[in-house]
């Protein structure tokens, strides 16, 4: 089949030409940019916590009445209140382990601190996320121990969050390792935490900050042996294999039942990491829904305009077929012409798609923090473009086709 | 749990805060300290089914204090006088649009009743008391100046570099830089429109250009279709101004049916919005200007897509057309 009578038939209808072209353009532009949009949302909700998700709950609350925790008394009696709850906890019958922990992977709220190389140096190697907690919160989160050691009873202390003690041990996430010492030996180095000297006594191999960032640091976090003393008390808790939900009611009954004198709302009090994980997200999930949504949208419209112009001009082109087909040409003939035509149509409108949508890219790198669109997006966009403009044209196509050959012998 | 917020009493009439029942604590409150509060409506509801609680008295933490003012449903969005550290939100700035705080109390009663338990906004120092606000080396105080003239704002401006100057001598602050912005540079700076809400705006503007794309085409097909029967019309005299209207007055009631199904989509989109758990959920509602801006738009914009099909076919030949017949 020849192109050129194609072309000369087209002539006849640049205004339509040009619309289809426009619109498949624009779409393409839209439509490829908006999936990578969802693309990149998807891809941050799957990125992994670095720790074993399922079974495992935090409790967040808050004592009425606490003491201050400003002189040491006040403040051992505030650990006697935390003490308490993580022993009720952890004698209830669902419950595999319980940790002190101020943390958790996508909670919302969490300390920064930043580590340096020397105690003198200016401006820090890294930010770094901050978990406090006691022996048991590495193994309870299920964060992977790749070298070194976990805290021991001994190691940990009980303070305020705004204490200048100390912690002399910590254990790290492997990319805050690797960015302190490229080399891999960051075991047992002394490193300065908030210009503190402490030592790194074990690493692993992941562990994302408390909050859902996607900031470049996210996997840099800290775990020091401190359980935080405070009117607020958090705990992270691991239920036994598939007993989540009960342990989870469980532990609030006990705990309200050992000191009623606490605010433990159900909003935010006893949350499964799965329900924080689902609320971290939440923005991002609706974001690639509507965005979805509105590409299906989208690419039904460009397909509807498409049979609906074509059919316009099927029914224009009602006696030229007849002529054809009275001359020899066959259905398919027909059939193949018109899918020819919006190929070419189509052709045109994805190389202008696929620069619009390139220069849509660029203007979102300068407004938002958008990476580059990859190449295979831009394909598999005109790829699905041109099918989209195949299959819309294939209804109007066929009517063409059945065109009888002797309207060719009806009066002009 | 209820927030609240410790401030003056020139609060209420500065931002003309309405009340409901009672009014505002005195400057005199203010300064003897004394235990009383302000209340909002949701409260008042909450605690007092909306009945006048003027007098009655509230436990917080350890202390009673005493109403004074009830305030009516008042419901700035964003919640302008709260907002702070947007820089750092990446975008994610739709918790400016909670509600107003539960409790309003004066500053320095405030800070007594709720002494320990405060979080500082950032610091540059050691803190000596954990919650403690006053003296603390932290930024802990958000301050609202009304200005009338542009000398007194620059005058302000100089009082408050040399204040830090003073400051610095003293050896409190750790720096000098001070800035001053209007209300509006200020929920500029942090970015109170959320960057998924610029983005979802963006992608309905592209949407309408598509639409209107395919509305011009479709109208097109639509109107040549007919040419013969707009060919009768004009051998029968009517003039090329007479189709150009018949075709535009079509295209634009293809606008005003398809604003009316907007219309219905809208409400059914609003209702999904207020089912997500989001800050700004409550303030989802068909506000009658805007949905007048769109529908008008949808006219609008259905009679310029029918312009070029319209004058496509007030241009049909009426003997070629009649032919054909």
């Amino acid at each position: 089949m020849t192109v050129h009578p194609i072309i000369a038939a087209l002539k006849w209808h640049k205004a339509g030409v040009l619309l289809i072209v426009l619109q498949i353009a624009l779409t393409l532009a839209i439509v490829s940019n908006a999936i990578f949009i969802i693309s990149q949302r998807i891809s941050v909700i799957q990125r992994p916590t670095g720790v074993v998700e399922r079974d495992l709950f935090r409790v967040s609350q808050s004592f009425v009445g606490a003491p201050s925790g400003d002189d040491p008394a006040s403040l051992d009696k505030l650990d006697a209140l935390q003490l308490a709850d993580l022993g009720i906890l952890r004698q209830l019958p669902d419950v595999q382990s319980v940790a002190a922990s101020d943390g958790m992977p996508l909670q919302g709220s969490i300390w920064v601190g930043g580590l340096a190389l020397t105690a003198d140096q200016k401006t820090p190697t890294s930010a770094a996320g901050l978990y406090y907690g006691d022996e048991h919160m590495r193994s309870t989160l299920g964060a992977r121990l790749v070298a070194g050691r976990d805290f021991n009873a001994g190691e940990i202390l009980h303070h305020t969050i705004n204490s200048t003690v100390p912690s002399p041990v910590i254990i790290v996430s492997q990319a805050l390792a690797d960015k302190l010492y490229p080399h891999g030996d960051a075991l047992g180095k002394t490193v300065y935490l908030d210009s503190k000297p402490t030592v790194i006594i074990g690493i692993v191999d992941r562990l994302q900050v408390a909050n859902a960032s996607t900031r470049p640091w996210v996997y840099m976090s800290v775990m020091a042996p401190v359980r935080l003393d405070g009117v607020n008390a958090n705990y992270v808790v691991r239920a036994k294999p598939g007993r989540l939900l009960p342990a989870m009611q469980a532990a609030r009954k006990a705990l309200f039942a050992a000191n009623r004198m606490r605010v433990m709302p159900d909003s935010w009090g006893i949350q499964s990491l799965t329900e924080i994980r689902d609320k971290a997200y939440r923005a991002d999930r609706g974001m690639a829904l509507l965005m979805g949504l509105i590409c299906l949208i989208l690419l039904g419209v460009t397909a509807a305009g498409i049979v609906g112009l074509t059919s316009f001009w099927v029914g224009q082109r009602h006696r030229q077929i007849g002529i054809r087909r009275a001359l020899g040409a066959r259905r398919i003939d027909i059939l193949h012409y018109f899918h020819a035509e919006n190929l070419l149509i189509a052709g045109v409108g994805v190389v202008v798609g696929a620069m619009l949508a390139r220069g849509l890219n660029v203007w979102l790198m300068t407004q938002y923090e958008m990476a580059r669109l990859p190449v295979t997006y831009m394909v598999t966009g005109v790829l699905a473009m041109l099918a989209i403009g195949q299959v819309a044209v294939f209804v109007p196509a066929r009517r063409a086709s059945l065109v009888p050959p002797v309207v060719a012998t009806r009066a002009a | 749990m209820v927030p609240m917020l410790a401030t003056t009493s020139e609060f209420f009439a500065m931002f003309k805060v309405p009340f409901q029942y009672g009014s505002a604590w005195t400057a005199a409150d203010g300064s003897s300290r004394a235990r009383v509060a302000v209340i909002s409506s949701d409260l008042n509801d909450k605690l007092f089914g909306g009945a006048n609680s003027v007098g009655k008295t509230l436990r917080l933490k350890d202390s009673d204090v005493r109403i004074v003012g009830v305030m009516k449903r008042w419901r700035p969005s964003p919640l302008f006088y709260d907002v702070r550290g947007g820089r750092f939100a990446e975008g994610q700035t739709s918790s400016f649009y909670v509600k107003p705080e539960g409790v309003f109390m004066p500053f320095f009663s405030g800070l007594e009743v709720n002494e320990g338990n405060f979080w500082q906004f950032t610091c540059w120092g050691k803190v000596a008391t954990p919650g403690h606000l006053q003296d603390a080396p932290c930024v802990w105080v958000g301050l609202w100046v009304q200005l009338d003239s542009a000398t007194k704002v620059a005058d302000y401006r100089t009082f408050i570099a040399n204040y830090a100057q003073q400051q610095k001598l003293l050896g409190r602050f750790a720096n000098t830089d001070t800035r001053m912005p209007s209300l509006m540079q200020w929920l500029v700076f942090n970015h109170v429109v959320p960057s998924d809400v610029k983005l979802q705006t963006w992608l309905a503007f592209a949407f309408l250009a598509i639409c209107l794309f395919n509305m011009i085409g479709l109208l097109l097909a639509k109107f040549l279709r007919r040419s013969s029967e707009i060919g009768v019309r004009r051998a029968l005299g009517a003039s090329r101004g007479a189709i150009f209207a018949q075709c535009l007055v079509e295209a634009g009631m293809v606008g005003v049916v398809g604003g009316i199904g907007g219309w219905l989509l809208t409400l059914l989109g609003l209702w999904l919005v207020r089912r997500q758990p989001v800050e700004y959920a409550d303030l989802a509602h068909l506000d009658i200007g805007m949905f007048g801006l769109t529908l008008a738009l949808a006219v609008a914009a259905s009679l310029a897509a029918g312009l070029l099909p319209a004058l496509r076919a007030s241009r049909v030949a009426p003997a070629l057309q009649l032919k054909t017949l």
